[in-house]
């Protein structure tokens, strides 16, 4: 057992690589004067920029939440660059083959090159978006996709082509007054993934997209932006990495799906960002804001497979706002080393016989402190409401740790809310077990460990279960294989 | 083919086995047979390899120092223990279990892997020899399974895995009359010329099932009494006691 706890604790990142690219930075520090110049940079419409203004004038007023299970030093939100991007080298891409060569040898290496996936889209069905720091580089598939009426594009595009639906959405699911985060995102966000399905169509493939950070001392703040119309269906991948540095990197992103009526939206989560080395040196600080509105008969989906990061501060959370909808969050979230992650998921049941199903798997290791805090909210109207929750967590070794704070308010006594929660331990039993059968005892833990996220990873779209066991094995591997 | 000698094993300052001899050969099934407490499943773990016990003494394998290797290279020489309380192992499919454990079997051993399509095939073919449902191969290891079920499982791993040494702990344990024929029929058909076996149990009916080659009584730490199959008759017959004061 003790050498599989060793490996795990000196675990290394497989994507801590960093890509040469000549990158055009604003000045350190968070002023209105920034806020200008990003939304300068993009020539975005005036009531992009009031809309950009007006969060970052609440953001002023705000102090950084401290209720979260994590520590860490303070932030010094002057100390870094609010917008980098890869310099263009002539006019914008046209196709893939104009993309920057640097670039996509930066995305090969991270196993997504674009070329094969444009070639695989054909097979498999898969549409990518690649975010590298603030600008999306390159959307794969767009033409097969605008046949069925779907939009899929990075957001600045969106902006550009499309006003008049990323107005009517943005910020009605997460206001830039919702949360520390989220205004400061509304105010610098600078890039991200918008998708439209249109009234009845069913998206024919996978949408995905992979966020990069590269440049150092630099936050990233995306925006995405799933609007689904009536009957519309759509399955949504997205995918995270940075490269190794020393000092922490911001990571504040928005998420909103807006399910109309018989929608349905399923959103899946890779997460790997850098986690910091084995001292807890470096990592990101993912805090992210990430929620859905379902309409009557909607259902959102959220699948998340968290295994990076230095610090997880997020909440995928559905509003069920429509009669008969429909939530879910599935989870899991892998902490070694010195990551702390607190997270879980907000359900608010507002219509009438909606339904919530979490299921949360929490893996800690090393010295990790996994933290799940849910809140499943019954409101007056939702007659007829039910919930059921199940957190399991899993502890390998002795220094780390798990925590799970439900909150549930119901305030409608129809409502059915369940709650159940286990702790558990990779046994000694187990691992003899199947080293008698043969298997090492790295081999052993990886499967016993992939078992306890069987039903999450059951939830991911087929290409991306593969990869998550990967995943998994990656991180609870170490260095030496 | 299996050599103990003078094998000594303490937990916690307890001393469980004292000075046990034991020697097996190729083609034999041996059954130690001994009271509760006796110390018959330490017998199991250790030779399995189990860490949590102070070990002293000499166990050779083929000729090869058993002690000094770990549970996996142990099972890679051939060495297979049917637990008497298998593990559950909830989200690990019990035919992925398999073929994964098959597999690193044949890597260590320096053979070429077996397809899934050919493993399944051989596995449903063992399976119906043991009455087993197919269902079983897409559950979950031993999760939710029942005791007999359990005890079935055990030895379609054993048939999968060809042992060259199989140690059955208790493997009759908690089975009904019926089951324990299914189990007894399947452990006699892997008896080979080159397997050897050793049956660990309290209770005779597996036995005559069995006819061992040898019978063994293990008690206060270290074999008291040893016999041919006659000897499990005497045992049912008149209990522990005079064996021990004999």
């Amino acid at each position: 057992m003790s050498e599989v706890i060793d490996g795990i604790v000196e675990r290394d990142y497989a994507y801590g690589f960093h890509s040469d690219l000549d990158t055009e930075l604003a000045p350190k520090g968070l002023t209105e004067d920034v806020v200008r110049l990003i939304s300068a940079k993009k020539d975005e419409p005036e009531w992009l920029l009031a809309w950009r203004l007006a969060a970052f004038r609440h953001f002023l007023t705000l102090d950084e939440p401290t209720w979260p299970n994590v520590h860490h030093p303070p932030i010094d939100y002057q100390d870094m660059h609010y917008w980098a991007a890869p310099r263009a080298k002539g006019p914008a891409p046209a196709s893939l083959d104009d993309v920057d060569p640097e670039i996509r040898a930066a995305f090969d290496k991270l196993g997504i090159s674009l070329a094969e996936q444009e070639r695989l889209a054909g097979v498999t069905g898969v549409a990518v978006d690649a975010v590298m720091d603030s600008v999306s580089v390159a959307t794969t598939y767009k033409a097969k996709l605008a046949e069925a009426g779907v939009i899929f594009c990075s957001f600045s595009e969106a902006v550009r082509t499309h006003p008049e639906l990323v107005r009517a959405h943005l910020g009605t699911v997460v206001p830039f007054r919702d949360n520390f985060f989220a205004a400061l995102n509304s105010a610098v966000f600078s890039d991200g993934s918008f998708c439209f399905i249109p009234r009845g169509v069913t998206c024919p493939m996978e949408l995905s997209t992979y966020f990069r950070i590269n440049a150092a001392e630099t936050g990233q703040f995306e925006r995405t932006l799933i609007v689904a119309e009536e009957g519309a269906s759509v399955s949504y991948l997205e995918g995270c990495t940075a490269p190794k540095r020393d000092e922490h990197q911001l990571h504040a992103a928005v998420v909103e799906l807006v399910a109309m009526d018989d929608a349905s939206i399923k959103y899946s989560t890779v997460q790997n960002w850098y986690p910091g080395d084995a001292e807890g040196r470096g990592g990101i600080y993912n805090f992210v804001t990430k929620r859905g509105r379902a309409g009557a008969r909607a259902k959102i989906s959220w699948t998340q497979v968290e295994t990076g990061s230095a610090i997880t501060w997020k909440y995928p959370s559905v509003i069920l706002q429509g009669d008969d909808s429909v939530g879910e969050f599935y989870s899991v979230a892998v902490t070694t080393n010195h990551q702390q992650a607190d997270t879980g998921t907000k359900m608010i049941h507002i219509g009438r016989n909606t339904t919530s199903t979490i299921v949360s798997k929490g893996i800690s290791a090393g010295r990790a402190q996994n933290t799940y805090r849910g809140l499943v909210k019954v409101l007056r109207s939702a007659t007829g409401a039910r919930n059921h929750t199940r957190c399991d967590s899993l502890l390998i070794g002795p220094d780390c740790g798990a925590h799970t704070l439900p909150y549930i308010e119901v305030k409608n006594d129809t409502g059915e809310v369940e709650h159940e929660a286990t702790t558990s331990r990779v046994s000694d039993d187990q691992l003899f077990y199947c080293r008698q059968r043969g298997l090492t005892e790295e081999d052993a833990t990886s499967m016993i460990v992939n078992g306890f996220c069987r039903e999450v990873f059951d939830e991911l779209p087929m290409e991306y279960a593969v990869e998550a066991h990967a995943l998994m094995r990656l991180s609870l591997e170490g260095a030496v294989g | 083919m299996l050599h103990i000698e003078r094998l000594t094993v303490t937990v916690e300052g307890k001393r469980i086995l004292d000075g046990l001899d034991l020697e097996i050969a190729a083609g034999e099934v041996h059954a130690v047979m001994g009271p509760n407490g006796a110390g018959k499943s330490t017998l199991s773990n250790v030779l399995a390899g189990r860490d949590g016990y102070e070990v002293a003494g000499a166990v050779t394998f083929d000729g090869e120092d058993l002690l000094a290797l770990t549970p996996e290279e142990r099972a890679a020489r051939g060495l297979f223990l049917a637990f008497q309380y298998p593990v559950e192992i909830p989200g690990v499919g019990n035919m992925y279990f398999l073929h994964t454990a098959v597999n690193a079997l044949r890597r260590q051993r320096g053979q070429a892997e077996v397809s899934a399509g050919a493993f399944l095939a051989l596995a449903k073919e063992h399976m119906a020899r043991l009455g087993m449902d197919p269902a079983f191969l897409s559950r979950s290891v031993n999760d939710g399974f029942s005791g007999g079920e359990k005890k079935r499982n055990e030895i379609l791993q054993m048939a999968l895995l060809e042992p060259r040494l199989a140690i059955l702990d208790e493997t009759d344990s908690g089975l009904d009359i019926d089951a324990l024929r299914v189990v007894a029929e399947g452990v006699e058909r892997l008896r080979r010329p080159d397997r050897a076996m050793l049956v660990i149990t309290h209770y005779p009916r597996l036995l005559e099932h069995l006819r061992p080659d040898r019978v063994h009584v293990l008690q206060h730490g270290r074999i008291v009494r040893s016999g041919g199959y006659e000897l499990a008759a005497e045992l049912e017959a008149h209990g522990y006691q005079p064996a021990a004061a004999s």
